[in-house]
């Protein structure tokens, strides 16, 4: 990426112009010094300066700025705080890029009715600090949480470490408010149950940015649980670990938290952050109970029951909260810990069927030495999501080649076993080719008329997620595989 | 009948621009508006397609009946955690078109949170996936769930893999003498507490309330609650989820008003039955439609015309303008020659 798009001084100036009519002049950046900061979000490959960048404060300026846009044709790209991972949020050098980084008010907290309604800008880990006097929560934690807003979890769905009991965004996400590219009003869900019609809510949570803006959030709380313990198990082969894991489920438990690392992601993260790994383990899970004391006292028992009969060569389990923290804290910061053995990585986001693990596993390993390069695995084990973190030089043309080869070979693998090439961090620019292995053109031409539905126009985030059916042709021709060209049935130019 | 003798059906309606009338069992023909178009037979498309109980997924194709799909799950000590209603012989693709769900909704999730996929024929014949058989999936728009309470407006569910959940393995029904002003304060207070609360229901001036999860959690938590046990707690909630309760006989019009759990005790003229810790409120009324909706919708919620011999006045809260432009647009994206289940959800989709 990179490429100059161009863009006349004097259209750049036009815009600029027209949207200082209603906007304060230190809300609009087009300085190259000030666009600057704007050019990625935390898919940091990929970067483009904006043409110009807006920062409304309110929502009427929010529509104001929609409607300037779509009535000079001018694109729109959404931001939050910029940590996506999968360029999401990435600028076009001849669009506007609308930052919602003023929406930081936490509007209402109806600790009764257990709901929050806050500002897309405000964080996800703010949610429940406010909510906690309460004895409340928000419960979608993706590791993001103290940076990530939930604006921005709203467009990509985050997960986070303990969905698979407590659900993702869109479990946990009631109403939106937010304004289509025409500067209409929306407002989809309710606080109320199952709103009349159909389901917008549900297709606009994970629309990445694509169908409209959201200004407003009203978000479930919960109750937070009267305790939680954590067991940290090692196993000595990764298969094993992953045996457990369908173990831990067929006995009818359903973990707060399930995750797994394997040996070079746990070495990576015992010298950052010293959580007390295992460092002898092939793979170690770490596997949570909440509830009331004697809930957890009566899972934890039966969790380590099952983990030993899986093969688990040593348990340890929380002993009080500061040491159920640690052990997290490693899991948090595995990406960080990552960044600090390897100039760069490259996070990967497939889902499995559980089962198909070992396969996938020995399937990577297997690619780290076709392309020379390392791979540490940390993963969501309890929903199947991987996280592969493929380690790379982006200085260096050829292993950022291999990187993406690598990684592509991994996404489509995950599809090929039934899975999905994006848990949760969404499609944005990196994962577009590989939504032409998932999907067939008729379902993607299902997905551009949605867009339709909301953006007839195609202003809002456009070239993101979902392919032109013309990309797909050209990215089969390139990519033959199980001996045989993708989407035969489609025209090739 | 196969896969492509329903494309055929739907794809000759379509040339014909004849309007088509999904159905599985017949179970919620009383549902929406008045159904209209010859009757698309899904019944025959049917049969658990893959199920791994440590998966936690199950698949199957749309006219399955939804009892065999419960009995599979039950044999593996799992359950569709949102409870569906049957009302009769429902099948799996009637039950996601329908969208409703049962007791433990508060608790648990609407149905629309447990679909994970579904191979749909729109309004084309053709044949199309969405979302898939894993619980995280964010590639592409959320379809599946758009799908579920479409009413079958946007296409022919054939298939759909839903996540389960295993059984409780304790439950538990205490019963309070409370009237219903009472019963609101409570069931929103214990909500928002750690507490194993399944399900809740207020009627005629008892409240009842479900614990389930691990045995030491319903043991814990119930003297904490205090109450009397309900002894028969499974045909209790049975007949709430089923409306087999007698509070759901007789003629007059059953509405069922959606409303935030907090919401004031709303009068309008007739019996009621609360469940969703005061979210979902059965109403017994001859009231004007005009009257109770505008009452909800000043609570914030909205009015369903659940089961009445006359729906004139529309089985569902209408739509702003706004939000009606966007429904009739995604409808034709999935149904462009509007031969799905016309008019059953809304007069104008």
């Amino acid at each position: 990426m990179g490429e100059a798009v161009p863009v006349s001084l004097s259209h750049r100036h036009e815009v600029a112009r027209a949207l200082r009519g209603f906007l304060p002049a230190r809300a609009v950046l087009f300085e190259e010094e000030d666009t600057r900061p704007y050019e990625c979000d935390g898919l940091t490959a990929y970067r483009q300066l904006p043409m110009v960048v807006a920062l409304p404060e309110t929502e009427e300026q929010v529509r104001r700025v929609l409607q300037l846009c779509f009535s000079m044709n001018v694109p729109v790209v959404p931001r939050g705080a910029g940590t996506g991972l999968s360029g999401g949020a990435l600028p076009l050098g001849n669009g506007v890029l609308l930052s919602m980084a003023k929406f930081m008010r936490v509007l209402r907290i109806d600790p009764r009715a257990r709901i929050a309604v806050v500002q897309p800008g405000v964080r996800n880990a703010v949610i429940s600090e406010v909510a906690a006097p309460f004895g409340l929560y928000y419960a979608p934690d993706p590791s993001s949480q103290i940076a990530c807003t939930i604006g921005g979890n709203v467009a990509e769905n985050s997960g986070g470490v303990h969905c698979l009991k407590y659900g993702l965004t869109v479990h946990n996400v009631m109403r939106v408010r937010g304004f289509s590219i025409e500067g209409e009003r929306l407002e989809l869900g309710a606080e109320a149950p199952d709103a009349p019609g159909l389901d917008l809510l549900a297709l606009a949570v994970g629309s990445e940015g694509m169908l409209f803006v959201v200004t407003e959030v009203t978000v479930k709380l919960l109750p937070k649980p009267q305790c939680a313990r954590v067991i940290m198990a090692s196993f000595d082969d990764v298969e094993k670990a992953g045996n457990a894991v369908a173990a831990v489920i067929a006995a009818g438990i359903i973990p707060a938290g399930l995750e797994m690392m394997d040996r070079p992601a746990t070495k990576a993260v015992e010298q950052f952050v010293a959580a007390g790994y295992d460092l002898e383990a092939a793979a170690i899970l770490l596997c949570e109970s909440d509830g009331t004391p004697a809930e957890v006292e009566d899972e934890v028992a039966r969790m380590e029951a099952v983990l030993a009969a899986a093969g688990a060569v040593r348990l340890s389990v929380s002993r009080d909260e500061a040491e159920r923290l640690r052990f997290w804290s490693g899991r948090k910061a595995a990406f960080p810990a990552v960044g600090r053995i390897s100039p760069d990585y490259y996070c990967m986001d497939g889902t499995i069927p559980r089962k198909r693990l070992g396969e996938v596993l020995h399937f990577i390993a297997a690619l780290e030495q076709k392309y020379g390069l390392r791979c540490p695995n940390v993963f969501h084990a309890g929903d199947g999501n991987l996280h592969p973190l493929i380690l790379f030089d982006a200085n260096n043309a050829d292993q950022l080649h291999r990187t993406e080869q690598f990684a592509a070979e991994v996404l489509e693998k995950c599809v090929a076993v039934g899975g999905t090439i994006t848990g949760e961090h969404g499609v944005g620019v990196e994962k577009i080719n590989q939504m032409c292995t998932q999907f067939r053109p008729e379902e993607l031409e299902l997905f551009h008329a949605v867009k339709r539905a909301f953006d007839a126009r195609g202003l809002l985030n456009p070239g993101k997620a979902v392919p032109t059916l013309a990309r797909c042709a050209e990215y089969g021709r390139m990519h033959v595989h199980r001996g045989a060209l993708p989407h035969p049935e489609l025209a090739r130019f | 009948m196969t896969l492509a003798a329903l494309q055929e059906q739907i794809r000759t309606a379509a040339a014909r621009a004849a309007p088509l009338r999904p159905r599985g069992g017949g179970s919620k023909d009383f549902y929406g508006n008045e159904p209209r178009g010859e009757v698309l037979d899904v019944r025959r498309h049917a049969g658990i397609v893959d199920y791994e109980p440590s998966e936690l997924v199950l698949t199957a194709r749309g006219g399955t009946a939804l009892a065999e799909v419960e009995a599979a799950l039950a044999e593996r000590g799992q359950c569709l955690p949102f409870e569906p209603p049957h009302f009769g012989a429902a099948t799996l693709g009637g039950c996601i078109a329908a969208g409703l769900a049962g007791p433990r909704r508060a608790a648990a999730g609407a149905l629309r949170d447990f679909v994970l996929g579904v191979k749909l024929i729109d309004g084309r014949g053709r044949v199309l996936d969405f979302g898939g058989r894993v619980m995280k999936n964010v590639a592409g728009y959320d379809v599946s769930r758009l799908v579920a309470g479409s009413l079958g407006t946007l296409g022919v569910i054939a298939e759909a893999s839903v996540k389960v959940l295993p059984r409780p393995p304790a439950e538990r029904t205490l019963r309070f003498d409370m009237d219903q002003t009472a019963a609101l304060d409570a069931m929103n207070v214990w909500a928002g507490e750690p507490l194993p609360v399944s399900a809740s229901a207020w009627h005629d001036g008892a409240l009842y309330v479900r614990l389930a999860g691990s045995a030491a959690a319903v043991q814990a938590a119930a003297p904490r609650l205090g109450g009397a046990e309900l002894a028969d707690s499974v045909a209790f909630w049975g007949a709430i989820r089923e409306q087999t309760h007698p509070f759901f006989a007789g003629e007059a019009p059953l509405w069922r008003l959606a409303v935030p759990s907090v919401a004031p005790r709303l009068e309008l003229g007739g019996a009621q039955l609360l469940e969703w810790n005061g979210g979902l409120r059965w109403l017994r009324s001859s009231l004007g439609a005009q009257e109770i909706r505008a009452a909800v919708t000043r609570a914030g919620g909205h009015a369903t015309l659940f089961r009445a011999p006359d729906k004139s006045a529309g089985a569902f809260t209408p739509l702003d303008p706004g939000l009606l432009r966007l429904h009739r647009a995604l409808k034709s994206a999935f149904d462009p020659a509007g031969i799905l289940n016309p008019g059953r959800m809304y007069a104008e989709l």
